[in-house]
């Protein structure tokens, strides 16, 4: 799939986003559209990953550490017919599948496990890294994480263990949109310099801008070739991506857009790609 | 009379029962967070060493890597000291692995005042009433070694996550090979109508002990053996209210929120009898022989006895 078909999916997805986020009345905009090029590009171009069989034995795991941004999840999954698009309407609604944070009793096919408590993906993605390699696997394992997420004290006992494992089917991306709830990482917490702080803990490190096409796809095609050990994908992104009134605002980590802010938002997203 | 077929630490009966496990399932997958020996899980790690992680001094992770493992289709058991296993990881364990009904077991060793020497730090009071109160959990507490090995075994092959509460300390074996076990379903070790004592872990030997004491004043009591604390065994507890009219119950835990409060939940709610409870009484622990401690925080016979004829004065009051 080539990057224009890319680049039309994730303006879709973007919208998708949008409208559910409208519907629903609350949810997480601002890393939710900061993600979409990273799970795009692996959704369509990486991972093996069969719609049909969402749980088929063979496939490749994905964790999303950063389950606050499940809309992004929830409408590309829609985008791969896994799940109905119609369905999307429901996000956040009693009954619904499409729970504020990912939940794996609610058995929506292609989410592995419930998440939503920041700092916890990594350890499971080691641990199902860790099985895979004991059964002699070849699948890969992505965890996708936020930049303020890396304050959990829990991601760095993780990215421990996945060096010294040598999960070289691990692949951790974060999503670095330098953007938490209270304001900008480094003036809450700093976490910088990640990739420094990833190879001192034994990591292959790649450092991308999270919204270039070619860039992500190159990073998830060298993360593959990296034996050994663990690779980490940091990803210098913008929050709120492509919806100017969103773009660098903590203020829309997570609140919801107006019918009015949607449709100006939906102008935008589909101005862009014309 | 009490009989005692011999002496073992529980934890051995965890240990134990992970090798036989390993050597006839190869999704068996044991996590030790550099307390292999002392919860004794070395058995397993030597015998396996492909389906053994150590992860170090973190039981967060400890608890993320077992999730995951269960993801990927084996049956992990991770095992640490009770109050790094349950307290340290809790969120862990009722994000992660509870809300996914995920199959990963969880060894919480070192339970108790019996820890003795090391004090208040790593004796674990808290377990039952942290790990009793999230949904899909298996909490058993078993009382002996034998029954401890009984308990890993059959966790294995439960669907969900379980924790199991067993100890360093070595403690008399009072159950036999041939003796009851299903998950779930209280023992009754010893029949009687005036009082019934109900136990669970290393208090189910004191309970018995009480028994023969109260047996001596011609008060005949019911001894119940509770090692499934969730989902807990309803029938046994109401019938007992029902024919005994009075209930004192054991636990080597904090009375709050612990064993006793799970079967006065079941009593309130069915068949309210006069209830005592024998336990830790909202206190931390210290450090002392594990005998002397036993004593010392009032969990002896003695002290159950006493227990049980202050409920069963309060019948019909």
């Amino acid at each position: 799939m080539d990057n224009a078909d890319l680049k039309i999916i994730s303006a879709c997805v973007r919208k998708d986003i949008i409208k559910m986020l409208g519907l629903s009345g609350s949810g997480h905009p601002g890393g939710s559209l900061s993600s979409v090029e990273l799970l795009v590009s692996l959704y369509f171009k990486h991972l093996k990953f069969n719609p049909k069989k969402p749980f088929d034995p063979s496939r490749d795991y994905f964790v999303l550490s950063k389950g606050h941004v499940c809309p992004v999840l929830y409408a590309v999954l829609a985008q791969l017919e896994c799940i109905d698009a119609d369905e999307l309407c429901t996000l956040r609604q009693a009954g619904s599948r499409l729970q504020g944070h990912p939940a794996k009793d609610k058995e929506l096919p292609g989410i592995e496990i419930s998440t939503g408590s920041l700092g916890y993906g990594l350890s499971i993605g080691v641990g199902i890294a860790a099985g895979v390699k004991q059964l002699k696997k070849e699948n890969r394992v992505f965890v996708l994480m936020g930049d303020g997420e890396q304050q959990e004290g829990s991601v760095w006992e993780a990215a421990m263990s996945a060096a010294h494992l040598k999960l070289d089917n691990l692949c951790a991306i974060i999503d670095d949109n330098s953007l938490q709830i209270d304001g900008q990482t480094q003036d809450i917490m700093n976490i910088a310099p990640l990739a420094e702080k990833y190879a001192s803990f034994g990591w292959h490190t790649i450092e991308i801008d999270g919204h270039n096409l070619d860039e992500i796809s190159a990073a998830y095609a060298q993360a593959e070739t990296v034996k050994g050990k663990p690779s980490a994908i940091i990803a210098k992104t913008v929050k709120g991506k492509g919806v100017s009134f969103m773009e660098n605002q903590s203020s829309w980590h997570g609140k919801a857009p107006s019918k009015e802010q949607v449709e100006q938002a939906i102008q935008e997203i589909d101005a862009a790609v014309k | 009379m009490t009989e005692i077929y011999g002496k073992k630490a529980t934890r051995y009966g965890f240990g134990d029962a992970l090798v036989e496990l390993g050597e006839k399932d190869d999704k068996i997958f044991v996590l030790g967070a550099d307390t292999a020996a002392s919860v004794s899980i070395d058995g397993f790690q030597k015998k396996f060493p492909d389906r053994f992680i150590n992860v170090g001094i973190a039981e967060t992770n400890l608890i993320g890597v077992a999730a995951g493992l269960a993801v990927a289709g084996f049956t992990p058991f991770a095992a640490t000291y009770g109050v790094f296993a349950s307290g340290r990881p809790w969120e862990q364990i009722r994000t992660t692995v509870c809300y996914s009904n995920l199959n990963v077991k969880i060894g919480g060793s070192h339970s108790g005042l019996m820890v003795g020497p090391d004090g208040a730090t790593h004796q674990a009071l808290e377990e039952i009433a942290i790990m009793r109160c999230l949904p899909k959990m298996t909490l058993i507490v078993p009382c002996d070694y034998i029954e401890t090995k009984k308990a890993t075994a059959a966790c294995a092959y439960i669907d969900g996550p379980v924790y199991i509460r067993y100890g360093r300390e070595t403690v008399p074996i009072i159950t036999k090979d041939d003796s009851p076990f299903e998950i779930g379903k209280a023992d009754i070790l010893r029949d009687g109508k005036d009082i019934a004592i109900m136990a669970c872990g290393t208090m189910v030997y004191e309970a018995q002990m009480a028994a023969d004491i109260l047996a001596k004043e011609g008060i005949k009591a019911r001894v119940i053996n509770i090692h499934t604390i969730k989902p807990i065994d309803e029938k046994v507890i109401i019938d007992a209210a029902k024919d005994c009219g009075a209930i004192v119950t054991a636990e080597e835990h904090q009375i709050f929120a612990g064993f006793g409060s799970a079967v006065a939940e079941v009593i309130v709610r069915n068949y309210p009898v006069p209830m005592e409870f024998v336990g830790v009484n909202d206190r931390f622990g210290e450090s002392g022989q594990p005998y002397d401690l036993i004593e010392k925080f009032g969990l002896k016979d003695v002290n159950i006895a006493q227990a049980a004829k202050k409920a069963m004065r309060r019948k019909g009051s």
